[in-house]
């Protein structure tokens, strides 16, 4: 299967602190990749040099074989087919849930607006989400807020959307709702790069697991490899504190 | 002539009803005209002091927005940090001597009143958008958008926003403030009061009577401002709809986040 993202040699520091130590991985069409590790182990980060939010050192991010880094890629577009889903939501908070969903399409992708609300309409009812066109972020629950932002992404087309711990700063009873947003996803054959603790998601969800720890990747494999059968002792340990 | 207080207020006004009319209505539009362009000021100052340049920016960009910045940052300080009395003197008489500039007196004052503005509207505008979530420029650029496309559709309506009761109070700053420019001779209510005054020497009564259509400013403007602010934030309340296919099945449910933003 042809490969949508790879990451080669990437590093990145802040200060004299290297978060990434050099990471390589892929992941192609269809495939979703869950990264998993402990706090502070740099998974924020990746998926962050990944969309351009950070400026990586050294190393390269090809998507379909091209380098981002270098000139010739347009990056409003780039943006636009790479999306990122936050663990703080980050809605748009002077706009309602249709309006969230529209911006992006009228500004980078210079949609109509009949278009746009058509689409935003679309994809907010895919969610679940509507029946809250008019709710201003600070109308909705946390739930609520993280499947709108679903929506915002995927009214853009996506080809690849980055999950940074999408449920982690929800309440217990609403991680189901997300999740099973995403799972629907998954199944539509999205590419999917997803930071999260939910185990029982990653090993449902997932065509591979990744294992950070301490700025590189320290295992990769199927989810009954590295979940089922954890090789060092650090995954084991960790493993172990999720439960 | 009347002998009592009320005698002379009554009188005055009736005298002089004119002349504090024309000088209202000179300090409202000192006060509007000049708060407006200096927020127009404030936002350009605060969106250059906001710029990020890219990781890749050549050295001519990098020079220019530091010399902009340089710039600006003196503007502020001299400007908040002198009475807007000297500075309408320095800018009147500096215009007419040194430039032979006859300036109007009251395109001088509209003029002293907007630089004026504009120093303090920068750094609040600038603080506005200070404390705006990281988490929204983050989320604008990961869609796609550009710097600008991210200030003006995400950033700034909600700085401006949050910033609205000190754009207000700037403006009732204004109004009780223009009260300086009459030592440029503008024609607004307190250079009006004066002349009034001077006639029957009544500086008690005259200034009474001016004391009272400040205030009734100063309360007009500020009720109306707590009113745009409320129309900002948008209903309360938002619908919800129960069938897509019925559009009468409406629920009305009701926000949770009153005062927050
Ligand atoms: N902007 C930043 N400046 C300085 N240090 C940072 C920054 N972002 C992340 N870090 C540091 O990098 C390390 C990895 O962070 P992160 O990628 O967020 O880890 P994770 O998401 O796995 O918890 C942490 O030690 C964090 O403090
Ligand atoms: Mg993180």
């Amino acid at each position: 299967m042809s490969k949508v993202i790879e990451v080669e040699g990437l590093r990145k520091s802040f200060g004299s602190h290297e978060v990434l130590r050099g990471i390589d991985f892929s992941a192609a069409k269809g495939e979703v990749t869950c990264i998993i590790g402990s706090s502070g182990s740099g998974k924020s980060t990746l998926l962050r040099c990944i969309n351009l939010l950070e400026t990586p050192d050294a190393g390269c991010i090809r998507y379909h074989g091209k380098d981002i880094l270098k000139d010739g890629v347009h990056l409003g577009q780039y943006h636009a087919k790479v999306g990122m889903v936050f663990q703080q939501f980050n809605l748009f908070n002077n706009m309602d849930a249709l309006h969230n969903c529209m911006a992006g399409q009228m500004k980078v992708l210079r949609r109509s607006r009949e278009e746009s609300e058509a689409n935003a309409r679309k994809y907010l009812e895919k969610v679940g989400m509507g029946a809250y066109l008019a709710a201003k972020p600070r109308q909705l629950s946390g739930g609520q807020k993280q499947r709108v932002a679903i929506a915002r992404t995927l009214a853009m087309d996506p080809e690849v959307i980055l999950f940074d711990e999408p449920t982690s700063a929800l309440d217990p009873e609403m991680v189901g709702e997300v999740l099973s947003v995403m799972q629907a996803l998954a199944q539509e054959g999205m590419t999917m790069l997803v930071v999260t603790h939910e185990m029982g998601f990653a090993r449902a969800a997932s065509d591979q697991v990744v294992f950070m720890n301490d700025g590189v990747i320290a295992e990769r494999g199927t989810p009954d490899e590295v979940l089922g059968a954890p090789k060092s002792e650090r995954l084991r340990a960790f493993l172990s504190s999720m439960l | 002539m009347p002998t009592t207080f009320f005698g002379w207020v009554s009188f005055l006004l009736k005298e002089y009803g004119g002349l504090f009319l024309s000088g209202t209505a000179m300090t409202l539009l000192v006060a509007t005209t000049g708060t407006a362009f200096g927020f127009a000021l404030g936002l350009l100052a605060a969106i250059v002091r906001c710029i990020e340049l890219p990781h890749g920016a050549g050295a001519f960009k990098r020079a220019l927005v530091k010399a902009a910045n340089a710039l600006l940052g003196v503007y502020v300080q001299v400007f908040r940090g002198t009475p807007m009395i000297v500075q309408a003197m320095v800018i009147y008489y500096g215009s007419m001597q040194y430039l032979g500039l006859d300036l109007d007196h009251t395109a001088a004052a509209i003029l002293v009143v907007s630089v004026n503005t504009g120093a303090y509207m920068a750094e609040i505008i600038r603080g506005g958008i200070i404390s705006v979530d990281k988490g929204q420029f983050e989320a604008a650029h990961a869609i796609g958008m550009t710097h600008w496309q991210t200030m003006t559709t995400v950033v700034l309506p909600q700085a401006i926003r949050n910033i609205l009761p000190s754009v207000g109070n700037e403006f009732i700053v204004n109004i009780k403030d223009s009260s300086v420019l009459n030592v440029i001779s503008v024609s607004e209510l307190f250079f009006q009061a004066k002349s009034a005054a001077g006639t029957y020497f009544r500086y008690f009564e005259v200034f009474f009577i001016v004391a009272v259509i400040y205030l009734v400013l100063t309360l007009v403007a500020s009720r109306l401002l707590r009113w745009v602010e409320k129309k900002m934030d948008g209903p309360e309340n938002y619908v919800i709809y129960g069938s897509q296919t019925d559009s009468r099945a409406e629920i009305v449910v009701h926000g949770e986040g009153e005062g927050d933003a």
